[in-house]
């Protein structure tokens, strides 16, 4: 009976309410992201997002995406971005010592950038329902896309791969360089 | 099967949330992770596309690359963001603005 049950599941609706959910809590986290105060509150909203956007490439079939996504953002851009918070904590922000965690930014001219953001909101909603896509009707493969990732970054990709490598490099060891203390 | 409408319409919107972060907070970091959220809106737009390209993957192969330019440029920024704490003791921008005194 339970077989059956699963058998006559209609799957697409679970697949459309897991995206509805992943869609939630990217754009929930992103508004929760533009409206808080503090700053600590912000990055965690903000890793919200970037996980949320890691399971929205996996419903477009970008499994090694995703997860370098959660490896690269999460792991690395995030926890970098915490560390600045970290180290860059004003002490005359914080009202009280009882709470240590609150990091307050304060916010400028925000009716008219929320006024202009949500106009362009509506161009892009234009744009996206006017425009008349040739491929939309096209069947779409969701197979896993790690082999074909491997042979592109090896054979057409290659300079550019090699290039972002030595790119990456420099912008490390300037980073390094620019932020070592100077000595008086 | 998701249509691509929702992807796209997901990204607009990050992308206008990214847009008003970048321009309303005060907080450098917090500009840098509205420029984050931004990038964050191209790469699904480029994704969302790239699954109609299973042979070839270029929109996949593209944010891939996306993703290392802008771990590059957040340790840079963040660099430099260490920096201007370190002489002005504070990261509001609208009280930095001086190159030299």
């Amino acid at each position: 009976m339970f077989d059956e049950l699963l058998k006559n599941f209609d799957y697409t609706l679970i697949k459309q309410i897991a995206f509805a959910a992943f869609a939630v809590i990217t754009v929930g986290g992103a508004l929760y992201l533009l409206f808080t105060k503090n700053v600590l509150y912000a990055a965690f909203s903000l890793l919200l997002t970037l996980l949320g956007i890691a399971g929205l490439f996996v419903f477009a079939g970008a499994d090694f995406l995703a997860v370098s996504q959660i490896m690269i953002y999460v792991g690395g851009i995030l926890i970098l971005l915490i560390f600045g918070i970290m180290l860059t904590n004003n002490k005359n922000f914080q009202r009280t010592n009882l709470q240590p965690n609150k990091i307050e930014v304060k916010h400028h001219n925000r009716f008219w950038a929320v006024l202009v953001a949500t106009l362009l909101f509506l161009g892009f909603l234009k744009i996206i329902f006017e425009a008349n896509f040739h491929i939309i009707g096209k069947p779409i493969h969701n197979s896993s896309s790690i082999q074909q990732i491997g042979i592109n970054l090896m054979t057409d990709y290659i300079f550019a791969f090699e290039v972002i490598g030595i790119f990456l490099l420099a912008a490390l060891i300037g980073a390094v360089y620019i932020a070592k203390k100077e000595k008086a | 099967m998701i249509v691509i409408q929702n992807y796209l319409i997901i990204s607009a919107l990050l992308f206008s949330i990214g847009l008003a972060i970048a321009v309303t907070k005060r907080n450098a970091i917090l500009i840098l992770m509205g420029i984050e959220l931004m990038l964050n809106a191209v790469n699904l737009n480029l994704v969302s596309f790239s699954q109609y390209d299973p042979n070839r993957l270029q929109g996949q192969m593209f944010v891939l690359f996306i993703m290392v330019v802008a771990a590059a440029e957040i340790t840079v920024a963040l660099a430099i963001i260490l920096k201007l704490y370190e002489y002005f003791k504070n990261l509001d921008l609208d009280e930095i603005n001086s190159l030299k005194k």
